[in-house]
């Protein structure tokens, strides 16, 4: 079984949104039948994780025994939808399971009284499975299909309460940006195969000679990429999306936003690396984009008053974070004694960034849904005073709040140490604004934290309390983690992202599908 | 101590410990409890002592003498108008100024990578 773990990552949540609309009748049942099928992708991501990094690369050959047969005699290109799971596709692959069971198990009590939940489970599951093909997927054109998938079902989630004017919109918003994103991404999909007639990522790598249809191609990839995953001035449609769409969702969206990100650092790092001189002006350019992503994203997130709205801002400025560890490992690509010195640290804060991000961001997006569930409002104006009534949920947004604020001993802390420190061996200024942005991240939670959970209580939530058991645990989980990993960011750099950087870092390692080729 | 290093990450140029700050931790928490502890002991909760006490006013709804969101930071918005001015410009939530942002966006990176800048 271990050998088709790709294949059944994807086989298992296709499996589950198709069938949950047979409970259509009974909404408890698909939002079980949802779980169940979230925890059983969770137990093959945590198998999946643990294969890749003990053995190394995971090759899976659709239509073939072996990988070696995509191979046919004399024509030695590969031609078959291949699945090519190293240590970062895996490492991403583990945020999405574990972010989509959190989010199922949240929205069993979150959206209990909505109605049509069994398309709701449905869609999860459908957002659920394309994260996972383009995380795990090999093959370009693959990439695009499960970014359409996942773009379709994202959008129709955040519209999921279409009795609010501002979902539908913010639904149709997101529809149209992904579209144009994923136009984008299957027009550069077009021109890499009509010079090269092929779309495996790993031989098209070893054919790109960079030319100028090459770089257009580059040149669309990230740009569609940076619009999906947030970065500032593509941003818009995140505090649209974000903010609409239901708390349970929030989790699995933030790792779709990611999968983007993922695919950003795929394109730049895997598909065009061979082009090293070319890809530090690449670096630059993220880490610059990275630095106004931050900046921007926390200005903006300071004066707003929409609690949900608020937190996206910050999910943007987060983004930046990544952009920018990621970015200097990039730029410093051609000089090995800098890469040694802190460029490879550097990437390790940017994708240790994302899971902590992951973690905390959705722990913070959920307490928004508390705040929600409980007062039926997002306006921080109307609410306060509810840390007396809801004990459980302002644990779970002090330890978010704290996290994200890069304060010790949490998770945010030691991926912002490492971004900190190596960003600043590049440029002093690119690690000030990243401290800056910590600082008023801090102030921005205090704001969120002084105007709904502290001050005298209103009379309108005298009745109140804490929200259902289930979205407690769900919560309490994440906070947990955020705790753990902060306290113990060695096991988590070293089982998880070390090897996740050192994959990206390993060309010619993809190149040949592990050694297969 | 291998466990101790095992829980230390290290950086190019610096370290961190979970247990030394927990550590430091404790040790201030202690600081603060020793502070604390040789507090006025003639505070009493729940009297007079505890009331707001406003010149002498009688304070009567505290709900509406709450800071609301909107007024927090109003300073820091204020000294940084002409900045919020334009990032608020910028965000006018039509779909299409979305797409002419990725437009030029897309335009300035293809310049970049095109003319080798």
């Amino acid at each position: 079984m271990i050998e088709h773990l790709p294949a059944l990552m994807i086989a298992v949540p296709l499996f589950g949104a198709f069938t949950t609309p047979l409970f259509k009748k009974k909404p408890r049942a698909a939002a079980l039948w949802a779980l169940s099928i979230t925890a059983v992708t969770l137990c093959l991501g945590i198998l999946l994780v643990k294969e890749v990094t003990t053995k190394g690369m995971m090759i899976y050959v659709f239509g073939a025994s072996s990988p070696g047969l995509v191979l046919p005699s004399g024509y030695h290109v590969p031609v078959r939808i291949i699945f090519e799971v190293d240590a970062m596709g895996a490492f991403m692959a583990l945020s999405a399971v574990l972010m989509s069971f959190i989010g199922a198990m949240y929205s069993y009590s979150h959206v209990k009284f909505e109605t049509g939940l069994e398309k709701y489970y449905a869609l999860l599951l459908l957002l659920e499975v394309g994260i996972l093909g383009m995380v795990l997927t090999g093959d370009l054109f693959n990439l695009f299909v499960f970014l359409e998938i996942a773009g379709i079902s994202g959008s129709a989630l955040v519209g999921f309460r279409n009795y609010r004017g501002e979902a539908s919109e913010a639904g149709l918003k997101y529809l149209i940006v992904s579209a144009v994103a994923s136009l984008m991404v299957l027009f550069s999909i077009g021109l890499l195969y009509g010079e090269y007639g092929n779309l495996n990522m790993a031989y098209l790598s070893t054919q790109i000679g960079f030319n100028t249809v090459d770089i257009i191609a580059l040149g669309l990839l990230f740009t569609s990429f940076a619009m999906k995953c947030g970065a500032v001035p593509t941003h818009y449609w995140v505090p649209d999306a974000y903010s609409e769409v239901p708390a349970g969702i929030n989790p699995t969206l933030l790792v779709a936003t990611y999968a983007s990100l993922y695919a950003l650092f795929r394109v730049s790092f895997s598909l065009f690396g061979k082009v090293t001189l070319t890809m530090s002006s690449v670096g630059w350019i993220m880490s610059v984009i990275g630095v106004l992503t931050m900046f921007i994203g926390v200005t903006m997130a300071l004066v707003q008053k929409d609690v949900k709205r608020l937190m996206s801002y910050h999910a943007i400025s987060q983004t930046g974070y990544m952009l920018l560890g990621v970015g200097v490992g990039l730029t410093v690509i051609n000089d090995p004694a800098k890469m040694a010195a802190f460029g490879r640290d550097a990437m390790a804060g940017g994708i240790f960034h994302i899971i902590n991000h992951i973690i905390y961001k959705s722990l913070l997006l959920m307490t928004a849904g508390a705040l929600f569930y409980v007062t039926g409002t997002r306006n921080l104006n109307e609410m306060g005073g509810l840390a007396r009534k809801m004990p459980y949920t302002t644990i779970a947004f002090i330890v978010g709040a704290a996290a994200i604020s890069g304060i010790p001993p949490f998770n945010g802390f030691a991926s912002k140490f490492l971004i900190y420190e190596t960003s600043y061996q590049l440029n002093p200024l690119l690690a000030i604004f990243a401290m800056v942005t910590s600082i008023l991240t801090l102030a921005s939670f205090v704001k969120v934290f002084a105007s709904a959970f502290l001050g005298p209580p209103v009379e309108k939530y005298e009745n109140v309390g804490e929200v259902p058991k289930p979205m407690v645990a769900a919560m309490l989980i994440l906070a947990a983690l955020c705790i753990l990993f902060g306290l113990f960011p060695n096991i988590v750099l070293n089982k998880l992202v070390y090897p996740a950087v050192d994959a990206l870092l390993n060309l010619s390692g993809y190149q040949t599908w592990g050694g297969v080729l | 101590m291998s466990w101790l290093e095992n829980l230390t990450l290290t950086s190019p140029s610096g370290y961190w410990n979970p247990v030394l700050w927990l550590a430091f931790l404790i040790i201030f928490a202690v600081i603060g409890y020793i502070v604390y502890s040789r507090g006025n002991r003639r505070y009493k909760p729940n009297t007079e002592q505890v009331k707001p006490f406003i010149s002498g006013n009688a304070v009567d709804d505290v709900e509406q003498i709450r800071v609301r969101a909107s007024d927090i930071y109003w300073g820091f918005m204020e000294a940084l108008k002409g900045y919020y001015n334009v990032l608020m410009r910028m965000h006018t939530g039509d779909v299409r100024d979305y797409i002419l942002w990725y437009l030029g966006v897309g335009a300035i990176i293809l310049f970049i990578l095109v003319g080798g800048v």
